[in-house]
């Protein structure tokens, strides 16, 4: 009994240890911006690899959630004659919604975990002691531009998702199934507003992108420097990744939308 | 190159070092002192924390009690800027070389130059062949590090680690896992370049045979404690039974060849 509540106790202190090693690295990560700045390239060489390579599978991903969303949505609606609202469904379940998480989701799959596997083999390999030897700060010549690559594609990636969904959309419910495409447009057009429903959708992909890469680098610099670990911190990533960002869009959305 | 210790103040300094991990002292009080212009090895067997302690001196890690002094200054009660700004001055081998794989050997090399200076781009390039032609590489200068040899990204990394022109170079391992003629090679350039660019190099090893024949001086280290320090002639013929059976690789001794156990009869014939 004692060794069981010994063995809770020192796993809640290494929890809280982690938590705080993870905020001190965030802060250091925000040290770095200005240092960023001198030096643009960094970033842009990180927008290409965290941002640009996930643009294949958030766009594809985007498209059938969207005609899911058509084909589903008319099902319902049309048991109520209101299949000319499809366009508004559609468009608000992924601006709110849809667009935001799922797109943060697939970032932590093909985006978060990759950054923790190359900053994990970066520290094993001992590139990272490297750099320090080198007189060379590797939090923020590394991870700071990958920090703010992450935290700059998320709402591009989330919006590039539900404008494919949108069309995907569009072309079940208009294409297939019937509906008129002129309703489709214009419903969208008067129902999604633009501060109630984008903005607050582009709020959401900005905290999921910060959150989604602030884990992925730290898991990758926190983790036991051995092939074994670094796979640990590629799995914790992708898990830890989306329990945040599930708990966080229901407080977000609690906070937007609630009254 | 003396072989001796002289009077001159040493340039790292360490004394009455503490470093505990995990509960675990690796190091309880240590004092060593590295004189300028040598080779200075640091011996011990597997696990006595030698590549530690070189992450002590350069400030990757820090000590539990003690100080070490690089240059006068006490590493561990400088601000961050402050050591990186010391850093510039030491440069450090890693036993995997720690290049940075998705740079040529070129751009590797080049790396701190562009890092810390702000020198146009040709004069760049003739350092960096310089530090190349150092280390008989120039040659590879377009190859990425995937493609070296164990061997060659040493070499490799030592150019990096003296791109910058450091007073202090430290060796993690040089000679683990090399076939012999790269060994020869890494051998003949730590101690070539120690002489010619007056280097200070400490060389953290357990190749005795490889490390006596280019140290100055030697610190053997093991239970986290100098055991034995001279020059590398004193030290193969130490009045310590357990140094010269490390010095000269014997099988059995005051480190037994036999894992602490019962005696063999006890554990044939006790059995079920």
């Amino acid at each position: 009994m004692t060794r069981q509540l010994a063995r809770l106790g020192r796993a809640g202190i290494q929890s809280i240890e982690r938590l705080g090693r993870g905020h001190l690295l965030l802060l250091n990560l925000l040290a770095g911006l200005a240092d960023l700045a001198l030096r643009p390239t960094l970033l842009i060489k990180q927008l290409y690899a965290v941002g640009v390579l996930s643009v294949a599978i958030v766009t594809v991903s985007g498209l059938f959630v969207g005609m899911v969303l058509s084909l589903q949505g008319y099902y319902i609606l049309s048991r109520f004659g209101a299949e000319e609202t499809l366009g508004v469904m559609v468009a608000a379940s992924l601006v709110r919604e849809l667009g935001p998480v799922v797109s943060a989701l697939l970032f932590a799959g093909r985006a978060g975990s990759a950054l923790t596997a190359e900053i994990g083999l970066m520290k094993a390999t001992e590139q990272l002691a490297g750099l320090e030897m080198m007189a060379v700060n590797p939090v923020k010549r590394i991870l700071t531009p990958r920090f703010f690559a992450g935290f700059l594609s998320m709402p591009l990636l989330a919006a590039m998702f539900s404008a494919i969904g949108v069309l995907g959309g569009y072309f079940v419910g208009v294409g297939l199934l019937g509906v008129d495409g002129g309703a489709y447009w214009s419903q969208m057009q008067a129902n999604i507003d633009l501060h109630e429903d984008i903005f607050n959708g582009v709020i959401k992909s900005f905290v999921f992108g910060w959150v989604c890469t602030w884990i992925a680098l730290f898991q990758g610099y926190d983790c036991l420097p051995t092939s074994e670990g670094v796979s640990r911190a590629t799995t914790r990533t992708v898990v830890h990744s989306a329990f945040a960002v599930l708990g966080l869009d229901f407080v977000l959305t609690a906070l937007m939308f609630g009254n | 190159m003396a072989k001796g210790r002289s009077v001159e103040k040493p340039l790292v300094r360490i004394r009455g070092l503490r470093f505990l991990r995990a509960g675990r002292a690796i190091f309880d009080g240590v004092d060593l002192d590295i004189l300028r212009g040598g080779v200075t090895a640091i011996m011990g067997p597997s696990g006595t924390g030698k590549t530690t302690l070189l992450k002590l001196i350069a400030g990757q890690l820090r000590p539990n009690a003690g100080s070490i002094e690089f240059a006068g200054e006490d590493i561990h009660r400088l601000r961050s800027k402050e050591l990186y700004r010391l850093r510039m001055r030491m440069g450090m081998l890693f036993q995997s070389g720690a290049l940075l794989t998705d740079l040529s050997v070129f751009d590797n090399v080049a790396y701190p130059i562009r890092e810390h200076t702000r020198l146009p781009e040709s004069l760049i390039r003739r350092l960096v062949l310089l530090k190349l032609e150092a280390v008989g590489l120039r040659g590879a200068r377009d190859l990425m590090p995937s493609e070296l040899s164990g061997g060659m990204a040493r070499r490799v990394a030592l150019a990096r680690a003296i791109a910058l022109d450091p007073s202090m170079v430290m060796y993690d391992e040089p000679f683990t896992g090399q076939d012999p003629i790269s060994m020869g090679i890494l051998i003949q350039l730590v101690r070539r370049l120690n002489d010619a660019s007056r280097l200070t190099s400490i060389v953290v090893s357990h190749d005795v045979k490889e490390t006596a024949q280019i140290a100055d001086y030697i610190y053997v280290i093991s239970q986290g404690r100098v055991m034995e320090h001279g020059v590398p002639e004193r030290l193969l013929d130490s009045d310590s039974a357990w140094v010269r059976q490390f010095m000269h690789g014997l099988p059995d001794g005051p480190v037994p060849f036999h894992y602490p156990a019962q005696s063999l009869e006890q554990d044939l014939f006790s059995g079920p």
